[in-house]
């Protein structure tokens, strides 16, 4: 362990030979000493006992892309771009049928309203396997969903619904963290009534008559439930960022971002018209060094010192599935002064003991975190978003809010579900349902990761985050992946480009605690078999599992190289 | 005889280096040592900015002091603690304890407790649950959603049309979609906040031209088409767009559309019309200002609103053709990165569609008694035949103090916050 001249607070992740979590020695993490000087450079996984802040290991990879694959990667895209090229020649020169909208005769003359190159990427790669996203169902978003069928007989420019209903497709691309989205049981039943009494739209704002005593008493809830003085809720989580980040800081102030927040993150702090820097995701050397610089010297070119200080991170990102290293931006935080938005959108419920989020994860104080920010929609199975903080944080945005101010305040049924769920969780309702909830997504998390782990895909994140990508790299393999699942009756969610970097495309499951053992068993048998058909164990450090063979001293692991 | 030459050059050449004397040769030698030097040591890097030591870095970084998160709120300021509704806000109203005649809210057609939208979503609850549990392209695409969209554009009689689940983020995400840094946006100086940040978001070129005063947008069209003379290769990659409201939620006024279509067409500059208060008011059937004008719906690239106000559920729909409408699908902020409408409220929304294509005396009743209200609290121009649906309600009768109490603040707060786009 080396400390950085000047006192820095953070030291380097230490390499730990003998890392034991949960009473079990984890495979893959443990390697000789032999082992490791030799494969030092591939060295996947850091797990970071930083002088105490940590109260566990904190376990995350990100395996590097094999150079092979990646080659392979840029030659299909440059095979892509070929034919896409000459498809456009094609269409052009009407040698091939136009399947897309056309401008209207009467406005040929306009500017056009897209640009080609734009939509190049779109035309050409998306329109191939569109076919894997918007698939429309018909039925509650549990564990297990009905996949409405569609076919296309012109190569995806358009769809036509046979009829046929896809039904008990496994669902795993669902933000279903705790299995609350259900059409039955005590959270329908007091929607149910809500509904009936108070109807279902507001037609006002928060400010105007739209208050209702429901969203009073959810805030008291959710402050309650989060364990801070007040809290506000909004109807829309992306709005809640977009609308309250240009509430709380402004032109003369400093926002750091990490890398790959969300887009409302981005929109919120590019609305409030402060200064953005970017530092690396998750890297507390990038960020110390950007807080440092701008104590030291200010605004750029007048020098003036800046306003406040605003730290952008979230709680979980999802689509690497890793989690912020909150006790070390604490720490940051308290020595620079600055202040932090931590955005839960993903962790709320997900995370921690007792479900409160990342901050629980960690054991922290919630009164350390400036600004909590999270949504319903995940573990809630409602929509929304919330901020909480303390007293005269919340009372300035109930004033200055633009959400309070302009938007309709969110609907009463869908406020009784939040209501319920919460209860739930927090166990006021009277029954243990919310802390069994809790653990059996913890178990599903970790037994769905150690599976496709020893099965030798490449995983990314965290070993506790339910968000688990599962790399595929190349573009063909998107389509095919997404296609070959739903043929065995998984539904699974695939990213690309430019959600994601452009060689790092992806397979992204998340896991709930409404799937049960057999459904997850399932789904694993249904990857493996893809996974071998489609190549895609790309894995360098596939291990033996510790159930074949005893552990002992002498034994070094095996791995593929 | 050159070869002579040469060969005589290289020879006197190589003489002078014997003869030169040893000074000059040396000199000359370690001055193509230094350029080899030069040539090859690393670029020359300027000091670090400033001359700080480590001690002076931590001495600052003590210094400073940021300022407080939020400013304080006095205690008595008028947005601070809301009126608290206790039960359904339709037309009578329980505000802080008190009975009242509700003429605040936005419930235009009184579709709020009609018990025909509960049952639709009631039927969708015990379908569907509450929430989706996902953006539209990561299976939170309902059959309802399908639905509502074929409905809407049937409805409006375009070609197709998207649901947004939240009704300011519908037209905050629509422009920033097609209006890209560099192209030019010409917008009513009375435009709504939700579209003053979607102008913000998209980074173009704002234009703001006097409240629905057509010669002043001319004035402003003439200036930009001189510009495009001057740079004709700009100008043919810079789109323009003019985005007026159907019915002004500042002033409760309608905009010209008649003149506006001609100078679209004159000018070249496509129309983005709002239309959250006047859908489900304006025109026979509550198609809203085309409808009212009679104006051919083709001719109007883009239409937005929201389903908060008439169809009394909760989101947004754009509709257009789909040309035009196709892109916002994997480009408009709000839907992409958002989760999906809860379908109990799209079901709302297409019972409450049901209701009004059935009975479109519904919206004429509706602008009868609007205009047996005197005293209206805004502005009216009085070219235009204006209805002011924010003043008016299904009951006309009885007292009105409490309301009104409920209505001034409400507004008072609408006038505090409203400030024109900082370009």
């Amino acid at each position: 362990m080396r400390t950085e001249p000047g006192g820095c607070c953070c030291r380097r992740p230490v390499r730990a030979n003998d890392c034991v979590a949960n009473g079990e020695v984890r495979n893959g993490y443990v390697r000789s000493s032999a082992a490791t000087a030799a494969a030092a450079a591939s060295q996947i996984h850091h797990v970071t006992q930083n002088g105490g802040l940590y109260k566990r290991p904190f376990n995350e990879g990100f395996e590097e892309t094999p150079m092979l694959v990646a080659v392979l990667t840029y030659v299909g895209y440059g095979v892509l771009t070929l034919f896409g090229y000459l498809r456009d020649f094609l269409r052009h020169w009407r040698i091939e049928k136009c399947h897309h909208a056309t401008e209207r005769e009467e406005q040929k003359d306009f500017v056009s309203l897209y640009q080609d190159f734009e939509n190049f990427y779109t035309r050409n790669l998306y329109m191939r396997i569109r076919d894997n996203w918007n698939r429309p169902i018909c039925s509650v978003p549990g564990a297990r969903v009905d996949i409405m069928e569609r076919q296309s007989h012109d190569y995806n420019w358009s769809f036509k619904y046979t009829g046929n209903v896809i039904k008990d497709v496994i669902n795993m691309g669902s933000y279903n963290y705790l299995g609350f989205a259900r059409n039955t049981g005590p959270c329908q039943e007091a929607a149910a009534k809500v509904l009936e009494e108070y109807g279902v739209g507001v037609c006002s704002t928060r400010q105007e008559i739209g208050n209702l005593d429901k969203h009073e008493e959810l805030e008291k809830l959710v402050a309650s439930f989060l364990g801070v003085e007040a809290a506000m809720t909004y109807g829309m989580g992306f709005a809640t960022n977009s609308m309250n980040i240009p509430a709380l800081v402004s032109k003369g102030c400093l926002i750091l971002s990490d890398e790959l927040n969300h887009a409302s993150l981005v929109l919120g702090a590019r609305l409030s018209g402060a200064t953005i820097r970017v530092f690396k995701h998750n890297n507390m050397q990038s960020l110390e060094k950007l807080l440092k610089d701008a104590i030291v010297y200010g605004q750029p070119r007048t020098r003036r010192p800046w306003k406040k200080i605003l730290i952008l991170v979230e709680g979980i990102y999802s689509m690497e599935g890793s989690i912020v290293r909150l006790p070390e931006v604490i720490a940051l935080k308290k020595k620079y002064k600055a202040y932090l938005y931590l955005d839960e959108a993903h962790s709320i419920g997900a995370l921690g003991p007792t479900g409160r989020g990342v901050v629980d994860y960690f054991g922290l104080d919630p009164e350390d975190v400036d600004i909590m920010m999270g949504t319903f929609t995940k573990s809630f199975g409602a929509s929304g978003g919330y901020i909480g903080g303390k007293k005269e944080l919340i009372d300035y945005l109930r004033t200055h809010s633009h959400s309070a101010v302009y938007a309709t305040s969110p609907s009463p049924p869908v406020v009784e579900q939040i209501v319920t769920s919460m209860k739930c969780i927090m166990g006021q309702d009277g029954t243990t349902l919310g802390k069994e909830c809790i653990q059996q997504l913890a178990e599903n998390v970790r037994y769905f990761r150690r599976r496709l782990k020893n099965m030798g895909f490449i995983i990314y994140g965290n070993e506790d985050s339910p968000v688990v990508p599962l790399m595929l790299y190349m573009p063909a393999k998107i389509g095919a992946f997404g296609r070959e699942m739903l043929k065995r009756n998984i539904g699974v969610v695939v990213v690309g480009f430019p959600a994601t970097p452009i060689i790092e495309s992806r397979a992204r499951f998340c896991l709930s605690a409404a799937h049960t053992k057999e459904m997850l068993d399932t789904a694993l048998k249904e990857i493996d078999e893809v996974g071998d058909l489609l190549h895609l164990k790309y894995s360098r450090h596939r291990s033996v599992p510790l159930l074949d063979r005893p552990f002992d001293e002498t034994t070094y692991e095996e791995t593929e190289d | 005889m050159a070869t002579v030459a040469e060969q005589w050059v290289l020879v006197e050449m190589v003489q002078a280096l014997y003869e030169a004397p040893a000074y000059h040769l040396i000199l000359e030698g370690i001055l193509i040592l230094w350029i080899i030097r030069l040539l090859f040591s690393k670029t020359y890097k300027l000091q670090e900015r400033s001359d700080l030591t480590v001690k002076e870095k931590e001495e600052l970084i003590e210094e400073w002091q940021p300022e407080p998160l939020v400013p304080p709120v006095s205690k008595d300021h008028p947005a601070l603690n809301y009126n608290i509704v206790s039960g359904p806000p339709s037309h009578n109203i329980v505000v802080n304890g008190k009975e009242c005649i509700n003429f605040a809210s936005f419930n235009f057609l009184g579709l709020l407790d009609n018990p025909r939208l509960k049952a639709a979503a009631l039927a969708s609850l015990k379908k569907c649950g509450v929430g989706t549990c996902g953006p539209r392209g990561f299976y939170g695409t309902f059959d309802v959603h399908l639905d509502l969209e074929d409905r809407l554009a049937k409805f409006m009689k375009t070609e197709e049309a998207i649901i947004y689940s939240y009704g300011f983020a519908t037209i905050a995400s629509a422009i920033p979609a097609y209006s890209k840094r560099g192209d030019i946006v010409f917008v009513d100086k009375a435009a709504c906040f939700a579209i003053q940040k979607g102008l913000q978001a998209s980074r173009s070129d704002i234009k703001l031209f006097n409240h629905n005063d057509m010669d002043d947008l001319q004035r402003l069209l003439k200036e930009q088409e001189i510009e495009d003379q001057k740079n004709p290769r700009k100008a043919r990659v810079t789109r323009r767009f003019i985005v007026v409201e159907g019915l002004y939620m500042n002033t409760g006024t309608i905009c010209p559309l008649p003149e506006l279509v001609k100078l679209k067409y004159r000018y070249k500059a496509r129309i983005f019309l709002e239309e959250s208060l006047s859908f489900g008011v304006l025109g026979e059937h509550g198609r809203g200002v085309t409808e009212h004008f009679g104006i051919d719906i083709d001719d109007i690239d883009l239409i937005s609103a929201n389903m908060e106000n008439s169809l009394a559920s909760i989101g947004g729909f754009c509709c257009g053709r789909s040309f035009v409408i196709d892109h916002q699908r994997l480009s408009g902020q709000g839907y992409c990165f958002s989760a999906s409408l809860p379908p109990l409220l799209a079901a709302a929304a297409i019972e409450a569609l049901n209701i009004m294509e059935e009975n479109p005396v519904h919206g004429q009743r509706h602008r009868v008694n609007s205009g047996a209200l005197p005293g209206e609290r805004r502005e009216v121009s009085p070219s235009s035949e204006s209805t002011d649906p924010v003043t008016s309600e299904e009951a006309a009768e009885g007292s009105m103090h409490s309301a009104e109490e409920a209505l001034e603040s409400g507004h008072l707060e609408e006038n505090q916050h409203h400030h024109l786009p900082s370009v």
